[in-house]
């Protein structure tokens, strides 16, 4: 079974939700945009208070190459463009729509619809951009960007995520079930850009339904080779990384891009999201979010529409079971604990996590004893014992020797952890740090 | 719903793994090697150990409170090196001895170097180099299994020697059965393989320690005995009777497997273990004692942090330099 060295095995969590199929939320009255949903520059608004927009129309512009348009999810009219709370806890520029329940859809995207393959990489890659895709995976970086490789590149493969290794989270798992359609057309169009004739999905093995799902509708293809790797369980399997070795075995050297290894990698939902906009001209305005977690009384899988608040999505799937104490955008493991439940759904939002008083405890550090169990555990190979009291210290000097910057704060060192240390919060710390330093020595 | 959330740093779940269980596992790897230690050496064994245990838990606690600190005793890294220091003196050793021994092994070697984590060097053998040193006729005093000891007192009875001493001397009367079981003179919890073994895959099977230090340093002795240890020539060595005699297995399955006092990295703990089997060989071929466990480790966690300097793992996706300037 392929996979990577290290790596850990926490809980899965996705019985709950695995078997529940994605279940259409109708969008609520009020919706919230923030112009950041992705990796890069903010995007602009181009629409004024009091405008009336359709569902699919862009609201706001890419603010530059690393940014990503954002769209409307539903018809109405601009409520207002002020300051509101985003996921992250800062509060940013969003925009502000009431719906106005008609669903008056816009024009489909320019150029979009039709036989893709007669369309060139950049007209195709354009459409991408237009669409505002970003990786819906959960890290949103702007997936034009990742596709506008440069000249030199020899791209051979293209790996689609399907690992979801992230406990509680089913959405993935969800759309090959249930999108399969899209996601082979996406990496059909994929394949196309970067003239391939073989395409590759990577599985984790506790998905053996999805694996053979999208096995049968790979051999459907009768023209172009779309393989299903089953991957072996274990986390974090879907880390670009640690997926592109396990796929091919080859190594990313450090501080490469997936492109310099002949690769490019998009996730499941990603990936569908680009056939729906080559193929339908849709823009990225709906995602597949997994809603579980102990404190969540029937957790489900929804589509929902962006900008939906975590409130809403929550009371209208049935509420909390008890007293929440964290909510989680995304899994356990990387995800991000909101700091209220206003904030929206953004392009990232693959899952809400809940959990109650017992499940969010914050357990004493203590000493650490060099029991060596996140040396083993680190998929990156780091020492993040040595990482994590370097930057207790601010001791940069060891901590560049002991290359942080390599560091994909996977967490898989916090989970092992007997003595319960909090790593990652120091090296991301410390990275920051770092960063400012790397500023100031500039100017 | 509390309409205070709490917002914190990822990862939000984590592994049950703490340092109290891991503790509490070797805990129990040990009572079979504290049975055998009872069954051949009588009830002495069990006070000996008793007494090791609570002076070195009393001492850790009376220095937190000395130091205002908060008290650590409940992670039970001071009972584990109470049990590890009993089983590394003989059964017959004058309590107050063992009191002694077990303060030097928390105050001086653990806490002195500021706690659980942060000592150089293996309490338990620190404070047993420490009493050999101070009272070396009581430490190397071994009686035959079977002699009635007195549970308090000081014992007075006729010595025997170890199988190693007796191999030494070119003697080797001592049957491989009995060596595996432990039914001859030695320390109290070394001298069984066999219930040091079930120790050691109870630890394994717990992931509490890995396979590769003690494979590595068993392998090594027993190489390097068979090789030079025999007394005719070169490759004459009895290796099993001298894997099977000694500290060895306690050394390398609970003493060289250390957490704190043994390097991190992967490679590292096989030139750890490697080391320590050279230096054991060293001893027990040409040195002047037949017994050499103890010190190897010993010196090995001195040479501890340049051995974790020296083996740091390869980063993922490394590249030998060479390779990549010629790419560029």
């Amino acid at each position: 079974m392929n996979t990577f060295h290290g790596g850990i095995h926490p809980d899965g969590h996705k019985t709950a939700t695995a078997s529940k199929p994605i279940c259409d939320l109708k969008p609520p009255t009020e919706l919230v945009f923030p112009v950041s949903q992705h990796i890069g520059a903010p995007a602009k608004p181009c629409v004024k208070v009091g405008d009336r927009v359709l569902m699919g129309q862009k609201i706001a512009e890419a603010g530059g190459f690393v940014s990503a348009n954002i769209h409307s999810s539903v018809s109405g009219t601009v409520k207002a463009i002020e300051n509101r709370l985003h996921p992250n806890g800062v509060s940013m520029e969003c925009i502000i729509i009431e719906n106005d329940g008609l669903d008056e859809k816009a024009p489909p995207l320019e150029n979009s619809g039709g036989d893709y393959t007669k369309k060139t990489p950049a007209e195709i890659i354009d459409i991408v951009r237009e669409a505002g895709i970003v990786g819906m995976g959960g890290a949103t970086f702007p997936t034009h960007v990742k596709l506008s490789v440069p000249k030199e590149a020899k791209i051979d493969h293209i790996i689609i995520n399907g690992a979801e290794c992230e406990p509680y989270l089913t959405s993935d798992h969800r759309a090959m079930l249930e999108t399969t359609d899209d996601i082979i057309g996406g990496i059909l169009i994929l394949m196309h850009i970067f003239g391939l004739n073989d395409g590759y999905i990577g599985i984790e093995d506790n998905k053996p339904d999805a694996i053979a799902h999208m096995s049968e509708a790979a051999k459907k293809v009768s023209d172009k080779n779309i393989h299903i790797v089953p991957l072996k369980t274990k986390y974090p399997q879907g880390a670009e990384k640690q997926l592109i070795f396990a796929v091919t075995g080859r190594k990313m050297a450090p501080g490469t891009l997936p492109w310099q290894s002949g690769c490019i990698v998009n996730n499941i939902d990603t990936c569908a999201s680009i056939f729906r906009a080559v193929a339908n001209g849709e823009p990225v305005i709906r995602r597949i979010v997994t809603l579980s977690g102990d404190a969540i009384a029937s957790p489900s899988n929804l589509r929902v529409r962006l900008g939906s608040s975590f409130s809403y999505l929550i009371e209208e799937s049935g509420g909390f079971s008890q007293d929440t104490a964290k909510i989680l955008m995304g899994g356990p493991m990387m995800g991000m604990a909101v700091p209220n439940t206003s904030v929206p759904v953004i392009k990232g939002t693959s899952g809400i996590v809940a959990l109650g008083a017992e499940s969010s405890k914050f357990e004493q550090e203590s000493a650490c004893i060099r029991c060596a169990k996140c040396v083993y555990a680190c998929p990156m190979n780091l020492q993040p014992n040595l990482l994590d009291m370097a930057a207790r210290r601010d001791d940069m000097c060891t901590l560049e020797k002991l290359y942080i910057n390599d560091c994909i704060e996977c967490g898989s060192c916090a989970f092992v952890c007997p003595s319960k240390r909090r790593q990652v919060q120091q090296i991301k710390t410390a990275k920051a740090k770092l960063r400012d330093l790397a500023k100031a020595a500039k100017a | 719903m509390n309409d205070k959330l709490i917002v914190s740093h990822s990862p939000h779940t984590a592994g049950n793994e703490s340092i109290s269980r891991i503790m509490l596992d070797v805990i129990i790897a040990l009572v079979p090697a504290l049975i055998a230690g009872c069954i051949i050496f009588g009830m002495r064994a069990l006070i000996v150990t008793l007494t090791c245990v609570l002076s070195c838990t009393i001492s850790e606690y009376i220095w937190c409170r000395l130091l205002k600190k908060p008290n650590s005793t409940h992670d039970l890294s001071a009972v584990v090196t109470g049990m590890l220091l009993a089983f590394n003196v003989p059964a017959s050793l004058p309590l107050w001895m063992a009191v002694i021994g077990s303060v030097f092994a928390i105050i001086v070697v653990k806490q002195f170097f500021g706690g659980i984590g942060h000592n150089f060097a293996n309490p338990a053998l620190a404070a047993r180099a420490f009493l050999l040193a101070s009272w070396a006729l009581a430490m190397t005093t071994w009686y035959t299994p079977g002699t009635l000891l007195p549970l308090f007192g000081s014992p007075d009875a006729v010595s025997s020697a170890t199988p190693l001493a007796a191999y030494a001397s070119g003697n080797t009367n001592y049957s491989y059965l009995t060596l595996f079981l432990g039914n001859h003179g030695g320390c109290i919890g070394e001298t069984s393989s066999l219930a040091l073994l079930i120790g050691g895959a109870y630890l394994l099977i717990r992931k509490v320690i890995r396979l590769r230090v003690p494979l590595i340093y068993i392998a090594t002795v027993a190489l390097g005995t068979w090789m030079f240890a025999g007394h005719n020539g070169f490759g004459s060595g009895d290796w099993l009777y001298q894997i099977l005699s000694g500290g060895l297995m306690l050394g390398a399955i609970f003493m060289a497997t250390d957490y704190t006092t043994t390097p991190t990295t992967p490679n590292g703990q096989i030139v750890f273990a490697l080391g320590c089997g050279i230096i054991t060989v060293l001893i027990r071929v040409w040195g002047g004692y037949p017994e050499g466990v103890s010190y190897s480790i010993l010196l090995m966690n001195i040479a501890t942090p340049l051995i974790e300097k020296l083996t740091a793992p390869k980063r993922f996706g490394y590249v030998k330099p060479k390779k990549e300037a010629s790419a560029q």
